[in-house]
């Protein structure tokens, strides 16, 4: 009875493989080195929504159905995000990190896997209060277009905004919150002020390379998806996208201590996982 | 026969009453315990995970919060870190998610059962403690599908009785003890042979 059951764990783990290869053929999207637990979590979850018979019948849904591919984007993206998440990495941004960057003429800002917006959002309002953001230019991308999308129009369901301005306070925000939103009841909008300077584009940190120089890249909870070989090859994508004395801001559970590339770095604010670029000796 | 143990690794999942429940649990270890322990606490998504000073303040085990990628080792129990899902990967290393919530938790006891029951098979020990909802129930269930052993607080032992009354409805369990009992079955455990 066992065998059976290792058996058919084991199909599942090859059919699930080739949906993943079959997507990736097809569409150019490169899930091989996530997180394999949860690849099969996430693919599992829609294979018993879908009321397929098995994997191998996703493949060919997938290969036909582009709806359906959306679908199984949209579910290995994981869009969750907050505006000012963890509030002690933006209070640490704004105290420590923005007075390094106030000393240069123009600032560039890159924001890798940044889902719908909210974590834009929140750094362009702390760079107008801080009186920084008329000489900023963000770059904000991430692999999925329909996101990518959301993320353009800053519009977000009022029941969110309590806990984003629980997080903007918490953060050390000088205003009220409502100062930069204004609300029909149901969502509230963002002000399009905040976005003037801000670039959405799909990038895919998987397959494209570095496109600009920037003096701080911010990729939170973006890599603890990715196995170590795949997290290697993408800071080594920030590595060449910073110069000496460029800032690299991890999510609070992410890590640079095990990365090939650690060597290049110095822990600046260690606890919120901020890194500075060294200078080329 | 070679002296290899016939379980590699032990998940616990508790809610409500669980810092309690998880105290007595360690004190009943024996200070030689070598399985990994790997838990799950529901925890408020802003706490400094306190639960690990505590712990370790018994003395009885290194207990640490666990790390993405960290492989875990004999004789030190993992607790999942607040405000993330705690996975098991086929290599048994860690992963963490932001994913949404699961039976409105995260960390979520499901989440980590179901994908250590896959890692494990049946060299895996799951045990539910006291608590107010039915998390974990789904992932004790998957544990005992793939031939581990599931162990689930006694309910009229447990500070909260809901989650282990969950727990023995969603699966036919190997035992239900008060947790001083658990530690000691823990311990005999520990010396089975394949
Ligand atoms: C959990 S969200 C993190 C959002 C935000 N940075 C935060 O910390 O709140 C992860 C994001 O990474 C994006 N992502 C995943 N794989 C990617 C890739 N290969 N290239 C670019 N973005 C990716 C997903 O689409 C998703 O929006």
């Amino acid at each position: 009875m066992k065998r059976n059951q290792d058996e058919q764990l084991e199909n599942q783990d090859i059919e699930i493989r080739l949906l993943i290869e079959a997507i990736f053929q097809k569409y150019g999207y490169d899930f091989r080195n996530y997180s394999q637990a949860h690849i099969k979590r996430r693919i599992l979850n829609r294979f018993v929504l879908s009321g397929l018979k098995n994997i191998s019948e996703m493949i060919h849904e997938a290969l036909c159905n582009h709806k359906f591919v959306d679908q199984i984007l949209m579910d290995l993206s994981i869009t969750v995000t907050e505006m000012f998440r963890d509030p002690g990495f933006y209070k640490a941004l704004r105290e420590e990190i923005l007075p390094i960057l106030q000393t240069y003429p123009f600032i560039k800002i890159w924001h890798a896997g940044c889902s719908s917006g909210e974590e834009v959002y929140s750094m362009a309002i702390m760079l107008k209060e801080e009186g920084l953001y008329g000489k900023t230019q963000i770059y904000a991308t991430d692999f999925n277009p329909l996101i990518i999308k959301q993320a353009k129009e800053g519009i977000y369901p009022m029941n969110r905004i309590k806990d984003f301005t629980l997080n903007y306070q918490k953060s050390g925000g000088k205003r009220a919150f409502s100062d930069y939103y204004t609300s029909n009841g149901e969502s509230a909008r963002l002000l399009e002020s905040l976005k003037k300077n801000i670039v959405f584009a799909t990038h895919n940190l998987v397959t494209d390379s570095v496109f600009a120089e920037v003096n701080l890249v911010v990729c939170r909870n973006v890599l603890i998806y990715f196995d170590r070989g795949l997290q290697d090859k993408v800071i080594g994508l920030f590595v060449d996208s910073l110069p000496g004395g460029g800032v690299l801001c991890l999510g609070s559970k992410e890590n640079l201590q095990f990365s090939a590339h650690y060597a290049q770095f110095n822990p600046l604010i260690a606890n919120e996982k901020i890194y500075i670029k060294k200078y080329p000796n | 026969m070679t002296g290899k143990r016939r379980y590699e690794a032990v998940v616990i999942g508790s809610s409500a009453g669980g810092l309690n429940a998880l105290k007595t649990l360690f004190m009943g270890l024996d200070s030689g315990f070598r399985l990994p322990l790997i838990i799950v606490q529901h925890i408020s998504p802003d706490s400094d995970n306190y639960l690990i000073h505590i712990l370790n303040d018994l003395r009885k085990l290194r207990v640490k919060e666990a790390d993405e990628k960290e492989i875990p080792m004999p004789g030190v129990a993992y607790i999942a870190p607040p405000n993330y899902h705690l996975l098991v990967e086929p290599d048994h290393s860690f992963t963490l998610t932001v994913d949404e919530r699961v039976n409105y938790a995260r960390p979520s006891i499901d989440v980590l059962f179901e994908t250590a029951a896959e890692a494990y098979r049946h060299k895996l020990v799951g045990i539910i403690l006291t608590g107010a909802n039915s998390d974990g129930s789904k992932g004790l269930k998957r544990i005992k599908e793939l031939g581990g052993l599931v162990i689930v607080q006694d309910p009229d032992t447990a500070e909260v009785d809901s989650m282990p009354r969950a727990a023995i409805l969603a699966t036919a369990v190997d035992h239900l003890l008060p947790l001083d009992e658990i530690a000691t079955l823990l311990n005999k455990l520990e010396d089975e042979k394949k």
